[in-house]
Parts: C-alpha cells; sequence; structure tokens
C-alpha cells in the first residue's frame, strides 16, 4: 500500500512539478478523511491538483465554481417535476461526487457556504425531507483567494475548522519552473493520466491510517501541544477537542506515507502547521502570519 | 508589548478598590482630581482616548504636589505621604504602555493596601485589604494572560497563589522579631480617637459619653471574673473645685509629692489580667483599683492614676495585676491639706449641714453622708434638673435628682466641710461579660464617677454614694446601665427572644473583635517572647530565631521543589532515563538536542554533522522509537538500548577518519 500511494504522489509530482511537499500534504489529508483548505493566488495549480489526483485515484470529479449568485440546490441538487410520471424527481447536483472542487468558495454567500460544509461534515445530503448519502470516499478541495477581498465572504472560524488542513501551493521554485516552461501542454498530460489506485484500495487505505499505532509517549506529545496552545499568550484562542483529533489522523496518514505502522513526533511536527494554521489566531496584529509562523510557536513544546 | 484591554481594565478595577479608602481620607478637593484621573483612563480604555500630552501631566502632577502641600504643608508622614502616593498612582495610570508599567502601578498598589493599614488596623479594613491584593493579583494574572478575557480563572489562580503563600506568612508573622520599641514612632494621624473621659468634671454639663455603647476597654481575666462590687476601673483623680468645677492636681506646677510613686500594702493576691484599650487620646490605662505593678512606659502617681508615657492613640494591649483589698500608707501633709481645701463661697448650707456632724470620728461622718441620701428622697437620673450659682446646695437641698457626678461631687464636698480628706475619682465601673468568650466588655456608658475618703486606720477607702440610692429610686432610663446589669437576670425574662438573638450576635461579634485585638494587633514583642519561650525557640537568642525563620521558610520552598522536581521525575521511566544518556553523550560534543527536536531530526541532525556516528546513534534511535512510539517489546530491547548507549562514545573518534 505504501509503494502504491508513492506510486500516486509520484504521478501527480510529475505534472505539477517542484511540488511534492504539498502534493503529499493533501494525500495524508485525503487518507485521514478530511477535507483540504488550498489558499493561494491564481494559476499556481490549485485546480490542476485536483484533476490530478481524481485521475490518478481514479476518482468521479466534479468541480464547482462558486459565485455570490450560487443556492445551495446549486450544489445539493433540485426536485424537478416531471410530466409523464406526474411526480417529483431529485436531480442530484455537483456534490454527488467523489473529489469535489469547490473553487472560489468564499465568493459565495455564507448561506451556500454552509450547505457545503454540512455535507463535508455529515457525509450525507438532507433535501425535501429524504436523506441521500454521499459516495464513500468523498473528498472535497476548497481553494480561495487570499488576495481581492472585496465582495467575498471570508469563512468563519467555526467552518475552518472542518477543514482537517490548509495548505498552500506557492510559486514554483527556478528549476521547476524552467520545466514547466519547457515541457508539453499539462492539459494534455491530463488526459493521459491513468489511474494507479481504485476507490477501493483508497477506502482500504484510509481505515488502514486508522489502525496505525500511537503511543502514549505521543499522546502526552499531542497534549502537551493542545494545552500550550489554550495558555499560550500567543494566541487568541487555544485549539479545539477536533483539532486534536485533526492532528493525530493527519500524523497518522503522514507516518503510513512514510511506511511507517506507528506514529513519531515528527510526524505531527510535519502536519502541525497545515493542521494548526488557519485554527488559530495569533494576538500580534503585526509580525509574520501563515502556517509557519503559527507553526513557529510549537517549537516552545518539548517533545516529551 | 501592548496590554490586553481585559487587563487593564483589571489593573484599573483593582487599582479604584485599593484607592477607595485613601480618597475617603483625602481633602475633599482630592476626590475631584482622582476622580478624574481615573475616568480618564477608563475611556482611554473602553472607548480608546490617547494618552494625555506630555505638558499635561506635567500640569497634573504640579497640581497634585501643590495640593498636597497645601493640605498638610509636609509631604512626609504617614497622612501626606499616603496622599502623595495616591496622586502620584492616578497620574502613573495616565502613562500606562507597557507591561512594565503596569507591574509598577500593581506593585505600588500593593504598597497603597499595606499603607492603608498604618491608619487604620480594624476587622474591616483587615478584610478590605485581603479582597484588595486578591484583586490586585487577578490584575496582575490578567496582564501576563493576554489571551481573551476569562475572568474566574483569573480570580481562582490569585486566590489559589494567595493561599499558597499563606503558610509563608504564617511563619513570618509568628517568627519575624519583633521590636519592644518601633524604630521609627507612627506618625500621629488625623484619625486618632478623641472619645474617652475628661480630665475634669463641672456639675451641670451632661456627659455626652454617658450614651455611647461605644466600646472603652475589654479585658480577660487569668482567673475568674471578681464580683461586680470590686470592679472599679480607676481614671483621673480629681481633687481641686471651685465649688462647680473639679479638676485634677495641676500637671503645670506639679507639686513635689507629685513625683513619688503611691505606696500601699496589699492584703490579698494580686489579680491578673489582660487590658485591651481602644484609642483614647489621653495618658490613663484604666487598672482595676489599685494597680499592683507599673508596666514599662508607664507611671504610677501618688494617687494612683496609671498614666502611660504616651498619649493612648491605637488600641492597646496590656497586661496588668491589681490587689482589690489594701491599706494605703501615710498621708503626706501636702496632700492632706488638698484633701480639705473647699472655696470659702462656695456652698454654704451644705457647710452648715456637714458642721453637724463635725465632732464625730470620720467613720461615723460617712455612714451620715451616706444615710442622708439613703434615708431623703434623693433620686438617680441621667437628665437631671439644671443647678444654680452654688450647685451642691441646689443638688443637696432642692431637685435632688442627679448621677454618679452629682452625688460624688457632694459627697466629697460634704466631708470635706466636715473635716475629712476627700477626693473624687472618675473612671468606669462594672462591664458586661461576654458569654462567648468569656471576657469582660467595658463600654463608655460605664463610666462612673466615686468617692473616697481617707480615715486614719484603712487610709484612702473608697465610698461610692450612688450606690446608696435604693433601687426604686432610679428614674427609668434605658441607660441606667449599672442597674440594668445588677438585674439582668430578671430583665431578661422580659427580652423577647429577638432581642436575646440580637445580643447574643453582639456578643459573638465582639469576641472576634477582642480575638483578632489579642491574637493579630496585640501580637507584639512581649506576647512573642512567651510563646517562643513556651515553645522554647528562644534558647538560642533571638539570632536562633532568624535563623530558624530562614531555615523553616527554605524547607517550605525547598519542599515544593522537590514535590516538583518528584512529580516531574515520575514520568520519567527507564527508556526516557537512556535516551537522555544518550543526549547527554552529544550534548558534551556540542551536539544539544533542541527540546522540541524529535528523535529522527535529531538522530539525521548528528548523522549530518559526525558522518562516523551515524550507524551507532541510527541503531540506538531506532530501537529509541521502536520502543517509545511502536510496538517494541521492552523486555527484548530494552536491553539492547541500554547495551547500544552504553557503547556509544561520541567523543571519541574513531581511527579510520
Amino acid at each position: 500500500m505504501h509503494t502504491l500511494l508513492n506510486q500516486v504522489i509520484t504521478q501527480a509530482g510529475s505534472i505539477i512539478l517542484g511540488k511534492e511537499h504539498p502534493i503529499r500534504l493533501a494525500v495524508a489529508c485525503l487518507l485521514a478523511r478530511g477535507h483540504l483548505l488550498i489558499e493561494d493566488l491564481p494559476g499556481v495549480g490549485k485546480t490542476t491538483l485536483a484533476h490530478v489526483l481524481a485521475s490518478t485515484l481514479g476518482l468521479r470529479f466534479n468541480r464547482i465554481q462558486f459565485t455570490s449568485d450560487l443556492l445551495p440546490a446549486d450544489i445539493l441538487g433540485v426536485a424537478v417535476y416531471e410530466r409523464e410520471s406526474g411526480e417529483f424527481r431529485f436531480h442530484p447536483g455537483p456534490i454527488f461526487a467523489q473529489l469535489i472542487l469547490a473553487d472560489e468558495v468564499n465568493r459565495a454567500t455564507p448561506k451556500t457556504q454552509s450547505a457545503l460544509l454540512e455535507a463535508m461534515e455529515e457525509h450525507q445530503v438532507t433535501s425535501e425531507g429524504e436523506t441521500r448519502p454521499l459516495p464513500d470516499p468523498f473528498f472535497v478541495i476548497a481553494t480561495q483567494n487570499p488576495a481581492n477581498q472585496i465582495g467575498t465572504f471570508p469563512l468563519p472560524e467555526s467552518q475552518l475548522d472542518r477543514f482537517l488542513m490548509r495548505i498552500e501551493l506557492g510559486y514554483p521554485d527556478a528549476q521547476a519552473e524552467r520545466a514547466l516552461l519547457a515541457g508539453r501542454d499539462r492539459r494534455d498530460m491530463l488526459t493521459e493520466l491513468r489511474p494507479v489506485m481504485t476507490p477501493e484500495q483508497l477506502v482500504q487505505a484510509q481505515a488502514q491510517v486508522r489502525a496505525i499505532t500511537v503511543s502514549p509517549a505521543l499522546l502526552d506529545y499531542v497534549q502537551a501541544l493542545l494545552e500550550y496552545s489554550r495558555h499560550s499568550p500567543h494566541f487568541l484562542t487555544g485549539l479545539s477537542p477536533r483539532a486534536g483529533l485533526a492532528l493525530l489522523a493527519g500524523a497518522r496518514a503522514w507516518a503510513m506515507l512514510h511506511g511507517r505502522d506507528y506514529v513519531v513526533p515528527e510526524d505531527v511536527q510535519a502536519v502541525l502547521p497545515h493542521v494548526v494554521g488557519h485554527r488559530l489566531q495569533q494576538v500580534q496584529a503585526e509580525g509574520a502570519r501563515g502556517n509557519a509562523a503559527v507553526a513557529a510557536w510549537f517549537d516552545e513544546v518539548a517533545v516529551p | 508589548m501592548t496590554l490586553p484591554r481585559h487587563g487593564r481594565l483589571w489593573l484599573l478595577a483593582a487599582l479604584t478598590a485599593a484607592l477607595l479608602p485613601q480618597l475617603l481620607r483625602l481633602p475633599p478637593w482630592f476626590i475631584p482630581y482622582c476622580v478624574a484621573l481615573l475616568g480618564w483612563r477608563l475611556a482611554i480604555d473602553l472607548r480608546d482616548w490617547p494618552l494625555p500630552p506630555r505638558w499635561l501631566r506635567v500640569l497634573l502632577t504640579l497640581v497634585g504636589i501643590g495640593g498636597v502641600l497645601a493640605g498638610y504643608r509636609t509631604l512626609f508622614g504617614a497622612d501626606a505621604g499616603l496622599a502623595l502616593l495616591t496622586v502620584m498612582l492616578g497620574l502613573k495610570l495616565l502613562e500606562l504602555r507597557s507591561l512594565r508599567d503596569a507591574m509598577v502601578v500593581i506593585f505600588m498598589g500593593y504598597f497603597v493596601v499595606a499603607g492603608g493599614f498604618l491608619v487604620d488596623q480594624s476587622i474591616y479594613v483587615g478584610v478590605y485589604l485581603l479582597v484588595n491584593v486578591l484583586l490586585l493579583t487577578a490584575a496582575l494574572i490578567a496582564l501576563s494572560h493576554p489571551a481573551g478575557p476569562q475572568h474566574p480563572f483569573y480570580l481562582r489562580r490569585a486566590g489559589l497563589l494567595l493561599l499558597q503563600a499563606l503558610p509563608i506568612t504564617v511563619l513570618l508573622f509568628v517568627l519575624f522579631p519583633r521590636l519592644s520599641e518601633p524604630l521609627w514612632g507612627v506618625p500621629k494621624t488625623s484619625s486618632s480617637a478623641s472619645t474617652g473621659i475628661s480630665d475634669h468634671m463641672t456639675l451641670n454639663n451632661i456627659s455626652e459619653l454617658v450614651d455611647s455603647e461605644e466600646v472603652a476597654f475589654r479585658v480577660r481575666f487569668d482567673g475568674p471574673v471578681p464580683p461586680a462590687s470590686q470592679l472599679y476601673w480607676r481614671g483621673p483623680v480629681l481633687w481641686v473645685t471651685d465649688g462647680r468645677r473639679w479638676d485634677p492636681v495641676s500637671r503645670d506646677l506639679p507639686p513635689r509629692w507629685q513625683m513619688l510613686p503611691g505606696r500601699y500594702d496589699s492584703l490579698d493576691d494580686p489579680v491578673r489580667y489582660a487590658l485591651t484599650l481602644e484609642a483614647h487620646n489621653a495618658h490613663w490605662i484604666f487598672p482595676l483599683d489599685l494597680p499592683a505593678s507599673v508596666p514599662n512606659g508607664m507611671a504610677l502617681t501618688a494617687d494612683f492614676q496609671l498614666l502611660s508615657k504616651r498619649k493612648v492613640i491605637a488600641r492597646q494591649r496590656y497586661e496588668l495585676a491589681s490587689h482589690t483589698r489594701y491599706v494605703t500608707g501615710p498621708l503626706a501633709d501636702e496632700m492632706y491639706r488638698l484633701g480639705l481645701r473647699l472655696p470659702t463661697a462656695a456652698n454654704p448650707r451644705t457647710r452648715a449641714l456637714a458642721a453637724q456632724w463635725a465632732h464625730l470620728p470620720a467613720q461615723a461622718i460617712v455612714d451620715s453622708a451616706i444615710n442622708h441620701f439613703r434615708d431623703q428622697p434623693f433620686w438617680y437620673s441621667r437628665r437631671p434638673p439644671p443647678l444654680g450659682d452654688h450647685p451642691v446646695d441646689d443638688f443637696l437641698f432642692t431637685t435632688r435628682r442627679g448621677f454618679c457626678e452629682h452625688y460624688a461631687a457632694a459627697f466629697v464636698t460634704l466631708m470635706r466641710a466636715a473635716g475629712v480628706p476627700a477626693r473624687v475619682v472618675t473612671g468606669y465601673q462594672g462591664g458586661e461579660v461576654n458569654p462567648v468568650s468569656d471576657y469582660l466588655i467595658v463600654r463608655q456608658s460605664d463610666a462612673h464617677a466615686w468617692a473616697e475618703v481617707w480615715l486614719d486606720s484603712d487610709g484612702w477607702v473608697r465610698v461610692d454614694p450612688t450606690a446608696a440610692i435604693p433601687p426604686h429610686r432610679v428614674e427609668a432610663t434605658t441607660d441606667a446601665q449599672r442597674f440594668r446589669s445588677t438585674d439582668a437576670a430578671t430583665l431578661n425574662i422580659d427580652l423577647d427572644w429577638a432581642q436575646r438573638a440580637l445580643a447574643e450576635l453582639r456578643y459573638r461579634w465582639d469576641a472576634v473583635n477582642d480575638a483578632w485585638n489579642q491574637w493579630i494587633l496585640g501580637y507584639n514583642h512581649q506576647r512573642q517572647k512567651e510563646l517562643l519561650e513556651q515553645l522554647g525557640l528562644l534558647r538560642f537568642g533571638w539570632q536562633g530565631v532568624i535563623a530558624l525563620l530562614a531555615g523553616a521558610i527554605a524547607a517550605v520552598l525547598g519542599a515544593v521543589t522537590i514535590y516538583l522536581l518528584l512529580r516531574m521525575r515520575g514520568r520519567h521511566d527507564a527508556l526516557v532515563r537512556i535516551y537522555q544518556r544518550y543526549c547527554d553523550k552529544l550534548a558534551r560534543i556540542g551536539l544539544r538536542r533542541a527540546p522540541h527536536e524529535g528523535p529522527r531530526d535529531f538522530a539525521r541532525r548528528v548523522a549530518a554533522q559526525r558522518p562516523d556516528l551515524a550507524d551507532s546513534s541510527d541503531e540506538i534511535i531506532t530501537l529509541y522509537i521502536d520502543l517509545r512510539y511502536g510496538k517494541g517489546d521492552a523486555a527484548t530491547s530494552l536491553p539492547l538500548l541500554r547495551a547500544a548507549v552504553s557503547r556509544f562514545h561520541p567523543g571519541v573518534r574513531r581511527a579510520s577518519d
């Protein structure tokens, strides 16, 4: 399974050049059964990443472009009256897919945002009094643009908490950029991708992640981190218990990606910036922001 | 670092509470000044007002200092010093920027709170002081806890801190050497009490004291409380009269004999007691008739007044002893003459009455006068009719109504006119026993005046003419305390339960006050010495006590430290110790593991810096991680790890390098 997952990462890396670390994080997030928020400027490959993952894992893929006039029904689906049968029939919305790309999620109204986020949390959609399960695996990649905040509805903290990780892609380095410029058209390459894993294998991998050993010593460490966030003078509020579970799930997935059946503190440290970055607010208004800046404070916590 | 808003508000609240009692004591114009300062601060915190500009702060400072100078004519001393501190504290609030400023303000706040205790040491002030300390400590916590306001948490944590400080507080209170004389005199403050018995007596004046239920002093006897007939508490002794007003022997022109201490022969064992006197701004201590010993700092006059060398301006506790049965020694000629002196023009009818008895022996003259009061229709009244130019004549032959002062003055006038030396003694009589804690409370309403006559056989003998009035001739007034206390048993039946409950409550509260006085305020040099002697701690002198104090505090702190260390160590099992040994060995060659560095990261760094150690280090780390984070079996792997770490010698470079 470990080799299979590494093949996924290698294949994705052949299209999105120089971004192995974000790809790994994205796969870890998927394995941990969480959802991913990508916050970055346009054109750095957010959409491509979603496409590549869908193709490589053989997942049914839908993309929803969020706009201010998007309604919940546009995502979830709507019941339409059919004259032949004389009754209402439910037309499932684009959310009924295994991998959703919710593009520019902060452009939609809070009502529409919460329709998506509820579906993410519950893994089901309730419409017209009927509850319909979403497919399994179900993975949402939402993107948002940190610039151009005019006319957007920034996600409140409680909604941000539902994303297991938030990552940034960033510009490629000079070497990768060169290869990108000199290489073939990425869209052509996308169409040629062959799945490396089946969805069933992915579900199996997700089950294995949950079985990865976490020792008491490691739980001590996770607890120390949570405790620190709650008493540190650098943050307005501490991490929630859900954040603690997310941290542990992410660390387990990270350990599995690295071929281990137990978690070491380094796994926690690797996913920590992306798990806590969007959940904590720093007290100090000025100074460095972003995942790395938030995570840097946690260097004060000793590994037990 | 900027201050969190909730921290600043806590600071303001705690400081306002600390300054409040000071504000009430300051000259009134300070109140708007300080309220303005505090108000501006509140506006800064709530409405984001700017801090005042520098020129305004300087102006306000000058106004404040000028105000203190104008009010007190000095910047020193307890009152002026506290006022200045209050002003400065208010001003400091207007330049509160950094955490350091806030700390300064809080520590000054502690100082102001403690300073308040210099002025007033009542139990209320003590409780308020504790609340203030709690608030200030909570503010300190709020300031250093920038994440989110959590008010109950601050208070809880502050309370916990105070509780933790309690053992050391108690140690310091009990053991820290107390000085027998203060190093510097506590300066006299404006709030000193001025109530108490006055040093003279004028007939026709209605004493303001008679209705006051204020406590004059409390007495705790070593043995049983003596019978009420012996409870005469001796105050000023009055000799000189113009017929209306009675005065003590003038202190401005002291006759020689006044310097002599009074002498007498005792006929019984002394009664020992501790007397806690409220401040009354005069020199008298009120011992039981007659004082047996003269404690340090006091003097006994020839007429047995016990005087403190300093005015009693604060509540004081005295250990005293008295003899209730005594024979005083021979009378000096000057005293004899003074005891007979009467103004020649005043009270002619009184003189005429006394002249009829002049041929009798002295004891018979005393009996005649007492019988006169008993047999003629004399009444006891707290509100007697006014008296004319010859007050004693008017009282004896016209009004026949009066209270203790009238009877004492009339009796002494009669005695002197009949040729028996006599004098008026004022003080207190009786007192009520607090059943809760078994001590005697003497109130201002127990103030009394009685007489002493000189008999050749017995010396000075106390005669209380007021006691000659039979109870049925006492005008019913609620203030007839003395008669009420003797008839307490019969009166109690008429009191309904609410009144009894109230009385019970009053006794209990007085007992609390008494305990506070005895054990907190009254714990002085003398009592400390006694306690330490009882505990056998004074064997090594005061140096020994100080050493013991230092040792005890070190022991408390040491015990806490050891407890915390042990608790931390308890979590460290063998595996952690072995890993620690590995890290220590690397630290010795300069490869120090950062606290947040995981084992894999550390091993990678070690391998990068010292490729020769890579293999042995990896072996150790693999075993360690497997044991600590993986599913390693301690029984098999732990000895392997221990051996690997023992073999690990990073200080020695292999020859092959």
